[in-house]
Order: structure tokens, then C-alpha cells, then sequence
């Protein structure tokens, strides 16, 4: 039986391995690229998107964990708070290779829907998960503070 | 890597033969892009223009809609070298920079070698070096072309016209854009010798630019080798042998030919390839397979067994290096001797992307997908496993999700791969190999592991008089095309650079041993500087201290001829406060290194526990890397070397067990997280010298410099990497 569930607020179906990771599934089904794989066990972060408006980390995601509720991905994204981050990424100059970038961005928009004003700590505490070996964290740090100026300004 | 600092040992320069090379391509008809919007700037893609844009040479095109379009011969690999070579094109051709964009150049070694590599190819933190001059040269010969056009249309002296901002005007009032004289000017006669602006008039150049690839690295849309997508294209997962050396013995495909999706299974050189209609059910496919491995011509030995032979390699004399006066001498009649052992691991470059490539085969040609770093060797490579020549082989450059060395490669191991499978299937379907973090993490190429021998002397008044050091490490390009180029009398410069220099030491040796282990290495992120620097940076410290001197006070002495190393040191000292008070079980470290033309200082501060956990808290670094062409991308670059080394310096290691590596994926190989990362300052030094390297050089002084301020804390020296978790106290 068909898995169906929202994609970007489109329904989408899919009637293949219900095992198969939500990421896949997105990439090489629905051809939505922006998300990343990088590791295949959740412990980088690049393939993250919202289920309903919670980071998940995809990799590891069966398709059939999301039947019937609402995926977001960078392609989706449109959320106030979501401009405010690509917007902040923008000023700063944060990317460098910008394979991790997507998921990132999930992430500090997820951490600014939940929390207007984080500190560095928060900010490290919800960034955790995702990692980037160019090392942007520093600018990370410094766009989503910008990101959330912007928001409460 | 460091392929300039080897073949070249100043930055290197167009000369005049290039850039006539360059400029009698103007004319000639169109320069065959990539032709893919993939690889084609956002602003591009946005406003495709209507008419084909003008080449005004290799390297600028200009397009009715007033699109200039800078041709990138290097790869992108997070380094920001789409915005440099931009900005200098928009600099010497008074174009806005929103009317800036890019792509890719193709694989063409005759127009895009990197003339510090002789090939096409990006490494050595030489992109903006070895480009300087010849992309300056292209753009003022457009920007004369235009100038020539403006002045035939308005009837006025050459002379007479200005450009600012993607126009030129003439003293009437009349003015066109580059967009309206772009035709025009394509067909004026190209400028022999352009003149070039006097830099003290530079208007972008040395200022803030936004980096082109900042929209298209946030919004999804930009294309690595992982996005791309051919018609019927299948996706390859290939089961490697579990040692290096290893091959196939045999295979049972049954099961995983029964898993839906798989297409097909195919044994090649590397291993077994399982082809799929996508990237899962070609895992899948992998975990179905039964493969029996012949491991008799594999590495079989362990790490602590590699460590244990280089250790008695080093007591034995090796290959001389560098020999001033008399090392040993000098060492016996020494007041004071510091002897000290340090050893470094094997380390995965672990770049986010997993390797990857694209290849459709078709009758006479071969075309790849990939952020190719070597194009000339990767070309080469495929062209012979494919049966074609090489200009046969289109490479279409993509990003690169980072490389730091890996995608540099001289055997083009995993784009061979990727060609072979597309051949064992004789071209059916597009290819799109994909490896795992697993296959990534496992299948070599690393930074070798390296052991070094230090002894130092200081004499009565407190003067360091001998230095004498044995390195013990695989050479990367024995038994590489770049061996002939690379490997002088046995000696694989790569393994010594930045060894005891530049310190003034009447008495310095430096011998190494090159020994054979088959296991596969590669340049990661400043290649010989990642161990030479943390040597050399930590046993000066020690000696420093037997000598009675503070670290700071002697590296000015040694370093009283090196004004750009005394620049940097002096910048980074000040900035971070160096001698003044901290808090206890605080210290600061401090090293300085020379790498790929540029000098870096970095002061590390740390926090360390009285049970020995620490944290590095502060990174204050200085850079003097010639004329900044982009100040903030030089700040990236310094940030980003500074988190990947400290990342390395933290945790990382591969290890071998009886010849299988021990990590497999962020598990158990585990780079800097967001909650490691210091607060970073840097400091550029301004300077009117070339431009020189900023991918590397923020690397090596990071490790030596934290380890001096754990010493500087506890007291106890720090002989090893990767630190760990607790430091002893």
C-alpha cells in the first residue's frame, strides 16, 4: 500500500521498500537535491529536514515513519524565520564547500521557531548534530544571533 | 597539497609567452563551456541571455545583457576561488560586481593549466597565485577591447573614454555599456600588453565583495557531483576489498540480484560493483552480496606495528635533507639536550561529500560529471580505461561538498572506478558511482602516518647551537606520475617541507625515511607542514624553555631575518594579549609558520581541568599572504584551516588492525563539532607582495600552538596527535 504524506505542501506518494531513508526517497525519487548525504547513520546533519516543523535527520528516516505528516525541505523553505537564516548566511559569507549548508539552515531555522533569542550555548546545543568540515561554525554562530535581530527587531 | 611550494618556489607569475598564449585565443570563435546550466552561476542561470555571449579570450566573456562571465579554471571546493578570480577580472575591467557571474572551464590543459602544477589542476593553495597576473592580463585586454569599440562609435580618442561600474563614457556625455559594445569589441584586435592598473587605485580588490556562490550554497540549488542526474543513469555501490591489497576472490550476486531496483552486478579491479535505479536499493544490493576476498598481497600489518618499525627506522641514518654545519658535533658539546619522539597518525580528509563521479560512456567519447581537481590526470585516466583519447573526455567541473586534498588525486582512483563500471556494463546506462561514509573513510588515500626523532643543544649562554631530526614516513607520490617531478635523490620533498626552517640554528640536520607500506596516501589540507610545523613549533617551545627564554623572545631572536615571520608573530602576539596575566589553569601557546608563500602566527588559549580535560578557547591569528584580494574569503580560509586542524588535533585518527582500518564513519571518526570550535580572530597584515596561499596556511601553526599552551599549563609535554581527552597533568 502507497505511503503518502506532504512534501513542501505537495502530497506525494511513494509505493516502494517502506524502509527505504526519507532522503533517498526526496533525492533520487522526488529529485529534490538540496539535501545532503553524508554519512547514512545521523550523525552529520547534512541531510536534515522539518517534520512538521521538527528537525529530522533523514538518513535514517524510513519513508514510512512520515506517512500522513508534513516534510519541509530547503526547497521548501519559507518560514519568516527560515528567510531570516539564508538571509543572515548570505551577509555573513557563512558557506565554504556548502555540502552541509542545507542542513544547517534546517536546523538554526528550527532553533529559531522554538527559541527567538539563543545563546551561544543553545545555539551549540541545537548545532550539534551537524557537521562541517570546512569549519564554519564560527559564522554559524555569528548568523544565527544576526538571524535572530532581524526576527525580534 | 603543495605541488607549488615544491615546483616553484616563488609565487608564481604569468609571463609574457602565457599570456600571448592566452590572448591569441581571443577570436577564435567561442570557448566551448560546459554547456550545463549545472555548472553555471546563479546569476546566469537566473537571465539566460538571448545571443551567445562574446569570448574576449579564455578566460572573460561579455554578453549582450551586460553579463560578464569569468571562465574558473579551478576547481570550487569551498575555498572561494569563484569570487577571487571574479574579483580580480571585475577589477581590471571596471565592471559592476553585480553584473558578475562564472562557470567551470573545461578540461583543456593547453588553456587552463595551472602554471605553478604545469597541469590542470587546483592545489598547493595556488589558485589566486598562479592566476594573479594572467586573469588580470585577460580582463584589462577586454577592458581595452571595449575601451577600442567605445571610442570607433563615438568618434573620440581611445584615450579619452573611462570606465567605471560596466561603463564607458566619453567627455561628451555620450556612453554605452559593456553589453552594447561586447560584439564590437570581440572583434578588435587584442592588446599585446595590456596595461594593468597600478594597484593603489584598486576599488574591489582588498575590499568586501559577497561571495557568487552565497545564494546558490544556501537555497539548495547548488550542483555537486551528488545531484547530478542522466536519462536511464543507474547508481554503482561497490563492495571493497576490507585490506588494502585484497582482491576478489569470488562472489555470489543471487540474492543481490533478487533486490528490487538492482539492475546489475559486476566484478571490477577495485571490487564488486552493484548497479541500481538509485542510491538505496544499490546498498541494499551491496549488503545481499557474498564476496570472498584473497587478501594474500595485502598489508597485514597494525598501527602499533607500523609505529614500532618506524621508531627503530629512525634510530638508523636516512636520506639527508637539509645539513648546515654539524648538527651531531655541535649536539655532543651542547650544555643542555632535549631529546624528544613525536608521532602522528594516518588521518581521513573526510571531506562532507563522499566520493563520487558521473560517466556516460558513447561510441568515441566519454563524458564525466565530477569536481575534478587534477582535469589534466583525471582526463588522462579515463581516456585509457574508457578506449578513447583523451580530448575525447569532457569534463564537466562541479562543486566539490570539500576536498582538502582528496579530490587531487594522481591515479584518479575513484573516477577510474567509476569509468570502469560504466565499461564492464559496455556504456548501457549513464553511471553514478556513489561511495558511503564507509567507502570513504576506508579506502585510503590518507595523510600518512609520520614518526619524527628531535634532538636539540643549547650551549653555555643560552643560544640553541644544534638541531637534528629524523622524520620516518610513506613518500605520497612514489609510484605516481608526479614521482619524477616530486622525489629528488630519494627524497619526497612533500615529507620534509617546513622542517627546521626558518629559524637561524648554526647546526640543523633533517634526515628521512621513506619506508614501503601499502597503504594508500595522499596531500590532506598542507600536506608535510600538518607534521613538520608541529615539530618544529613544540621542540623550539622545549628548547626555548632549556635555553631560559620565553616563546615569544625566542622566535624573535631566530627570526631577526624573516621580517614577514616577524610581522605576523609580533601582529598575533599583540592581539592576543601575549604576557598578560590569566586565570589560573589558563595558558596561551603561540607558533609561527611559513606554508604555500604565506605566514601565519596563531596564539592558542586553553582552559585544562585538574583532571586533565581541556578546551581551546581562543584563536587569535595573524596572516600575511601578499595583497588580500578578498579580505573576508583570507578570514574564511584562516577559520576554516583553524577548525580543520584543530579537529585533527583533537580527535582524529585512522588506525590499522592487522591491516584493516579501524573507523568507518562519524562514530568512531569524529571531527569538530560546533561545541569545539573557539572564538576565532584573525588579523591580515596588509601588504603590497603577490598574493599567496590561504587554503593551507592557517593550518599548520593551529596544533603546535595549542599544544604549547597545554604545556604552558601543566608542564608536561605534548609528543603525540591526536591530543584526546585528557591531557596529563
Amino acid at each position: 500500500m502507497a505511503i503518502s504524506f506532504m512534501l513542501n505542501g505537495a502530497a506525494v506518494e511513494h509505493d516502494g521498500d517502506p524502509a527505504m531513508p526519507l532522503l533517498w526517497f526526496v533525492r533520487d525519487r522526488q529529485g529534490l537535491t538540496g539535501s545532503k548525504f553524508g554519512c547514512g547513520v545521523a550523525m552529520c546533519g547534512a541531510c536534515t529536514m522539518h517534520l512538521d516543523g521538527t528537525p529530522i535527520r533523514t538518513c535514517v528516516t524510513p519513508v514510512s515513519a512520515v506517512a500522513g505528516k508534513s516534510v519541509t525541505t530547503i526547497e521548501g523553505l519559507a518560514s519568516p524565520a527560515g528567510r531570516a537564516v539564508q538571509e543572515a548566511w548570505r551577509e555573513l559569507d557563512v558557506v565554504q564547500c556548502g555540502y552541509c549548508q542545507s542542513g544547517q539552515i534546517m536546523s538554526a531555522t528550527a532553533l529559531l521557531e522554538q527559541n527567538s533569542n539563543p545563546s551561544d550555548e543553545d545555539i551549540d546545543a541545537a548545532m550539534q548534530g551537524n557537521l562541517c568540515r570546512c569549519a564554519t561554525y564560527h559564522r554559524i554562530r555569528a548568523a544565527i544571533h544576526l538571524a535572530a535581530t532581524r526576527l525580534t527587531g | 597539497m603543495s605541488i607549488s611550494s615544491l615546483v616553484s618556489a616563488s609565487a608564481p607569475t604569468t609571463t609574457r609567452r602565457t599570456f600571448i598564449k592566452v590572448t591569441t585565443l581571443a577570436g577564435a570563435g567561442f570557448l566551448v563551456g560546459c554547456g550545463d546550466s549545472s555548472s553555471v552561476g546563479p546569476a546566469v542561470r537566473a537571465a539566460p541571455p538571448a545571443a551567445p555571449p562574446v569570448a574576449f579570450n579564455a578566460f572573460v566573456k561579455i554578453g549582450a545583457d551586460d553579463k560578464v562571465t569569468v571562465i574558473v579554471k579551478h576547481l570550487d571546493k569551498g575555498q572561494g576561488v569563484t569570487t577571487g578570480l571574479s574579483t580580480i577580472v571585475a577589477e581590471e575591467l571596471d565592471a559592476a560586481w553585480s553584473q558578475m557571474a562564472w562557470e567551470f572551464a573545461p578540461a583543456d590543459t593547453a588553456r587552463y593549466a595551472n602554471l605553478a602544477l604545469g597541469l590542470q589542476g587546483t592545489g598547493g593553495s595556488s589558485s589566486i597565485s598562479n592566476s594573479w597576473m594572467q586573469y588580470r592580463q585577460a580582463a584589462a585586454a577586454a577592458r581595452a577591447m571595449l575601451v577600442q569599440a567605445a571610442a570607433e562609435r563615438f568618434g573620440v580618442a581611445a584615450d579619452s573614454i573611462t570606465v567605471a561600474d560596466g561603463i564607458l563614457r566619453e567627455p561628451g556625455g555620450r556612453s554605452a555599456t559593456f553589453g552594447e559594445l561586447a560584439e564590437a569589441a570581440g572583434a578588435v584586435t587584442p592588446p599585446a600588453e595590456p596595461a594593468l592598473k597600478d594597484p593603489t587605485s584598486f576599488k574591489l580588490i582588498g575590499t568586501h565583495v559577497p561571495r557568487l556562490d552565497s545564494v546558490a550554497k544556501t537555497d539548495g540549488t547548488a550542483l555537486y557531483t551528488i545531484d547530478v542526474t542522466r536519462p536511464g543513469m543507474l547508481t554503482a555501490v561497490v563492495a571493497h576489498a576490507p585490506k588494502f591489497g585484497a582482491k576478489v576472490a569470488s562472489f555470489d550476486a543471487s540474492r543481490a540480484r533478487a533486490v528490487p531496483g538492482v539492475v546489475d552486478v559486476v566484478q571490477i579491479s577495485t571490487g564488486v560493483a552493484v548497479l541500481a535505479e538509485g542510491f538505496w536499493p544499490a546498498l541494499k544490493g551491496r549488503e545481499a552480496l557474498a564476496v570472498t576476498w584473497d587478501e594474500s598481497g595485502a598489508e597485514q600489518r597494525g598501527t602499533a606495528e607500523l609505529i614500532e618499525q618506524y621508531t627503530a627506522l629512525a634510530g638508523a641514518p636516512g636520506l639527508v635533507a637539509h645539513n648546515d654545519g654539524d648538527a651531531v658535533g655541535a649536539l655532543a658539546g651542547a650544555a643542555k639536550r632535549v631529546d624528544a619522539d613525536f608521532v602522528f597518525p594516518y588521518l581521513a580528509h573526510a571531506s562532507m561529500e563522499p566520493m563520487n563521479c558521473v560517466v556516460e560512456l558513447k561510441p568515441g567519447e566519454c563524458e564525466i560529471w565530477t569536481g575534478s581537481q587534477f582535469q589534466t590526470f583525471d582526463q588522462m585516466t579515463a581516456a585509457q580505461i574508457a578506449g578513447v583519447a583523451p580530448e575525447q573526455v569532457k569534463i564537466n567541473t562541479l562543486f566539490a561538498g570539500g576536498s582538502f586534498g582528496r579530490r587531487a588525486v594522481p591515479d584518479s582512483d575513484y573516477i577510474a572506478e567509476a569509468v570502469t563500471i560504466a565499461k564492464a556494463i559496455e556504456g548501457r546506462a549513464p553511471v553514478k558511482l556513489q561511495w558511503s561514509r564507509e567507502d570513504d573513510m576506508r579506502a585510503g588515500k590518507y595523510r600518512p602516518l609520520h614518526f619524527h626523532r628531535v634532538s636539540g643543544g643549547v650551549d653555555a649562554n643560552g643560544d640553541i647551537v644544534a638541531w637534528n631530526q629524523r622524520i620516518v614516513g610513506q613518500s605520497i607520490v612514489k609510484g605516481t606520475a608526479l614521482e619524477a617531478f616530486l622525489v629528488r635523490e630519494g627524497i619526497d620533498a612533500s615529507s620534509v617541507e617546513g622542517a627546521g626552517t626558518p629559524y637561524a640554528i648554526p647546526n640543523l640536520r633533517v634526515e628521512v625515511h621513506h619506508p614501503d607500506v601499502g597503504v594508500p596516501v595522499l596531500w590532506w589540507r598542507s600536506v608535510g607542514h600538518t607534521h613538520t610545523a608541529f615539530a618544529t613549533e613544540v621542540f623550539l617551545d622545549e628548547l626555548a624553555a632549556a635555553a631560559g627564554k620565553g616563546p615569544v623572545e625566542q622566535r624573535r631572536t631566530l627570526l631577526k631575518d624573516h621580517p614577514r615571520h616577524l610581522g605576523v608573530l609580533n601582529l598575533a602576539a599583540e592581539r592576543a594579549g601575549w604576557g598578560t596575566p590569566l586565570p589560573a589553569g589558563r595558558g596561551r601557546g603561540i607558533a609561527v609558520h611559513e606554508s604555500f608563500g604565506s605566514f601565519v602566527a596563531e596564539v592558542a588559549e586553553v582552559t585544562v581541568d585538574a583532571d586533565g580535560t581541556f578546551s581551546v578557547d581562543r584563536v587569535v591569528c595573524a596572516v600575511d599572504c601578499g595583497i588580500a584580494v578578498n579580505p573576508d574569503v583570507v578570514r574564511a580560509q584562516m577559520e576554516g584551516g583553524i577548525g580543520y586542524g584543530l579537529s585533527a588535533a583533537l580527535r582524529e585518527e585512522i588506525t590499522l588492525a592487522d591491516g584493516a582500518v579501524e573507523q568507518s564513519n562519524f562514530t568512531d571518526y569524529m571531527p569538530l563539532r560546533i561545541s569545539d570550535m573557539p572564538v576565532v580572530e584573525v588579523h591580515v597584515v596588509p601588504s603590497t607582495a603577490p598574493p599567496s596561499g590561504v587554503g593551507e596556511p592557517g593550518l599548520p601553526p593551529l596544533a603546535p600552538a595549542v599544544a604549547n599552551a597545554i604545556r604552558a599549563v601543566t608542564g608536561k609535554p605534548i609528543r603525540r596527535l591526536p591530543l584526546g581527552e585528557r591531557m596529563p597533568v
